[in-house]
């Protein structure tokens, strides 16, 4: 972490000995977007009910009386539409920040937000940036059926040109937050509605969190379990768990999918000699996937086992309580493949 | 045919000749029309020679619209537009030599040979590309005026007051895409005008077969509040005349506007397509109304223009095309080092970041922030 802690803008909020307070996520998202729209007049809001209704989530509640109509702009259900006037708006350096309301409604903007954002400087030579972010609810809600349920980056991590954020914790929304928002580059950012409410400590002075840096979230000797975003928190229970059982698990919260801090994970499973991968969206050709065959080239000679891999069931997901339940990556099914991996089913 | 209203057409330094702008000028325009023409045939030969490789969309037929639209613009005027994009590129200034290396895929082109045919950006001139699919172009051309608005509103509090061109086929009339933009830039009272360059045919459908009230393609426009105009895109100099007044009522009012600008394209869609779908009497009758010929006339009629001084600037146009395909040849494919760079402006992991084209200096571009703090083997 050495490299990290070089970097006088970051300090790693879980360890910091600076003050906190303890605020929901969806603060510590708007508290970064306010800091840098302060810092920074080419930064603005645009989206969906994110200004008069204070953000169908209320992620960007009170920002239209601090910064007016003309930076925090509501718009209409008009994804493509309104992404697209994003970017054209970043083409000409401005450094829009698009609210989608979930990002399963960002599949109707897939042409903009795949096929200009991501190509626009390579495209051009190297004369257009596309500085922008595109945050919102990603992956299953509460019972919102299938088409509101989508974990976009299943799709969206296999397009070049574009970062991907997925925090866990609002200390890690807010200075991942942060940093998108400086970045020359467009960045997808994934929030999950069932983490909006959570709280947790924030420091109350200013940190960045780089891209591409990994959390270690429980240090253990049995094996890996890497995920991000929202199944980190069933990482843990699960660790919980098993630590009864006799198997110590270490817990790394990748937080941006591209860029892959594959350093970290192949340092712990040099260690642990097993891992699983966790991953919120279907299996077939995902970030989980991938990040298992980098596992396998890299750890090939380490690992015990075959890398095991617990996704969301491959089938729409549904509404009813139960079977949504049943389908997400839970504790359960993460539990029995960490036996599996270590040989302890 | 064209129905722009009031304010009065501007008239400039042309006395008794009835042209709307000095000779001078109407002479520039003629060259560049030619320069197009030109550099358009030269670019089916080399299609033809296997010099340029893809799709290729030439623009002859429709000289006077790009020509006649820009200068109707100030300089400082963003424009996007299509895939048939050279036309565009060249009357907005860039050189025929960083066009054609574009085309030919070399290190020289304006986008290094990552762009092609369909892709000719060009900053320093206020191009904001060329955009392959269809009808995509038309948000980004919509956020172009949000971000000139937003420079003079929210960052500079000035009032550099630019209108932003966004054009389109008639094939991305039908696009969802065109109407959200439609929507949002009478919404937010943004000065971004909708060219529809309507040559009658997308690829090979007949206007006809997809568009419902293809004789009046404004009407797409009026229920977003759009000011309205149908221009002879055939004849620059109604063009220039007819979005003149448009776009300076655009700068005043901030306000969205859509032109049904009536052209025709002399070639097929692309080079592979052998025009099925009309009939050679048809094309001969378009090309009867050559927009090159008419300006010809025009200009012979009101003595700014004779034979010998056609022959001298057909000369020069020819000699600089012939010179774009020498320089072409002898540019340097993309060289490899090239494939990972210009995906995003920071460096990490195999990317190696940015650089401007040739044409623009060939600088490194700066990242301004190191999202990743430099930590090495990442993915």
């Amino acid at each position: 972490m050495s490299a990290v802690m070089s970097n006088p803008l970051f300090r790693e909020p879980l360890s910091i000995a600076g003050a906190t307070r303890e605020i929901e996520f969806r603060d510590a998202v708007r508290e970064a977007m306010c800091e840098e729209m302060r810092r920074d007049k080419r930064v603005y809001l645009l989206g969906e009910e994110v200004a008069q209704y204070d953000g169908a989530y209320k992620v960007s509640k009170g920002m239209l009386a601090e910064f007016g109509a003309g930076r925090v702009v509501d718009t209409p259900i008009s994804e493509s539409g309104f992404s697209g006037m994003a970017i054209g708006s970043a083409m000409l350096g401005l450094r829009p920040i698009v609210e989608f309301m979930s990002w399963s409604f960002a599949l109707v903007a897939a042409d903009p937000i795949l096929n200009n954002a991501p190509k626009m400087l390579y495209m051009s030579g190297g004369q257009f940036g596309c500085p922008i972010v595109f945050r919102g609810n990603d992956g299953a809600g509460g019972q919102l059926g299938s088409t509101h349920s989508w974990s976009v980056e299943g799709l969206f991590s296999n397009v070049p040109g574009v970062k991907i954020v997925i925090p866990s914790t609002p200390a890690d929304a807010k200075g991942l937050m942060k940093t998108a928002i400086r970045d020359d580059d467009p960045v997808f950012f994934m929030e999950s509605e069932r983490l909006l409410s959570m709280k947790g400590h924030v420091p109350e002075a200013e940190y960045l969190i780089p891209f591409g840096h990994a959390a270690i979230r429980r240090a253990g000797k049995d094996c890996t379990l890497c995920s991000w975003g929202r199944p980190v928190h069933f990482c843990m229970e699960a660790a919980e768990i098993l630590a009864k059982e006799g198997i110590d698990c270490e817990v790394i919260d990748l937080r941006t999918i591209r860029p892959l801090d594959l350093p970290t994970v192949i340092a712990s499973v040099r260690k642990t000699s097993a891992a699983v991968v966790v991953d919120q969206s279907w299996s077939f050709a995902s970030p989980g996937s991938e990040l298992a065959a980098q596992i396998h080239r890299h750890c090939f000679d380490d690992l015990d086992n075959f890398v095991h891999r617990v996704h969301s069931d491959d089938v729409p997901t549904p509404y009813a309580v139960a079977l949504e339940q049943e389908y997400l990556p839970n504790v359960r099914k993460i539990c029995e493949a960490v036996r599996s991996a270590t040989y302890r089913a | 045919m064209s129905q722009v209203a009031p304010p009065a057409v501007p008239t400039a330094g042309a006395g008794a000749l009835s042209l709307p702008v000095s000779p001078t000028t109407a002479l520039q325009w003629l060259r560049d029309m030619h320069l197009i023409r030109e550099f358009e045939v030269r670019c089916m030969q080399s299609y033809q020679e296997k010099k340029i490789g893809g799709f290729c969309h030439v623009y002859i037929g429709q000289e006077a619209v790009a020509v006649g639209c820009v200068a109707a613009m100030r300089p400082e005027d963003p424009i996007v537009t299509a895939y048939r994009d050279h036309g565009h590129a060249l009357a907005r200034g860039m050189t025929s030599r960083a066009c054609m290396a574009e085309m030919y895929g070399r290190v020289d082109g304006c986008a290094k040979g990552k762009g092609g045919s369909m892709h000719m950006f060009d900053r320093p001139n206020n191009l904001f590309g060329g955009h392959g699919i269809v009808g995509a172009q038309t948000p980004l051309g919509v956020g172009l005026a949000f971000a000139t608005k937003y420079e003079d509103e929210v960052i500079n509090g000035g009032k550099s007051r630019r209108v932003s061109l966004s054009f389109l086929g008639d094939g991305a009339v039908n696009q969802g895409s065109f109407y959200e933009a439609m929507n949002l830039s009478g919404l937010l009272d943004l000065p971004v005008i909708f060219i529809i360059e309507n040559n009658g045919y997308s690829m090979g459908t007949a206007i006809q077969r997809g568009t419902t009230m293809s004789h009046d393609l404004c009407i797409k426009g009026r229920a977003h509040g759009l000011r309205e105009a149908t221009i002879d895109g055939m004849d620059v100099l109604s063009v220039y005349r007819d979005m003149k007044a448009l776009v300076e009522w655009c700068r005043e009012n901030s306000r969205p506007a859509i032109v049904d600008m009536k052209c025709y394209r002399f070639k097929g869609h692309s080079m592979s397509d052998p025009r099925k779908y009309r009939t050679r009497e048809e094309e001969a009758h378009h090309e009867s109304n050559d927009p090159i010929i008419t300006l010809e006339h025009t200009l012979t009629h009101a003595g700014v223009l004779d034979e010998a001084k056609l022959a001298a600037m057909l000369k020069l146009v020819r000699e600089e095309v012939r010179e774009a395909i020498a320089f072409a040849n002898a540019s340097e494919v993309t060289p490899e080092t090239e494939l990972y760079k210009d995906v995003f402006v920071e460096p990490w992991g195999k990317y190696t970041g940015s650089s401007l084209p040739e044409f623009m200096g060939g600088a490194t571009n700066a990242c301004t922030f190191r999202a990743t703090d430099g930590k090495e083997g990442l993915v």
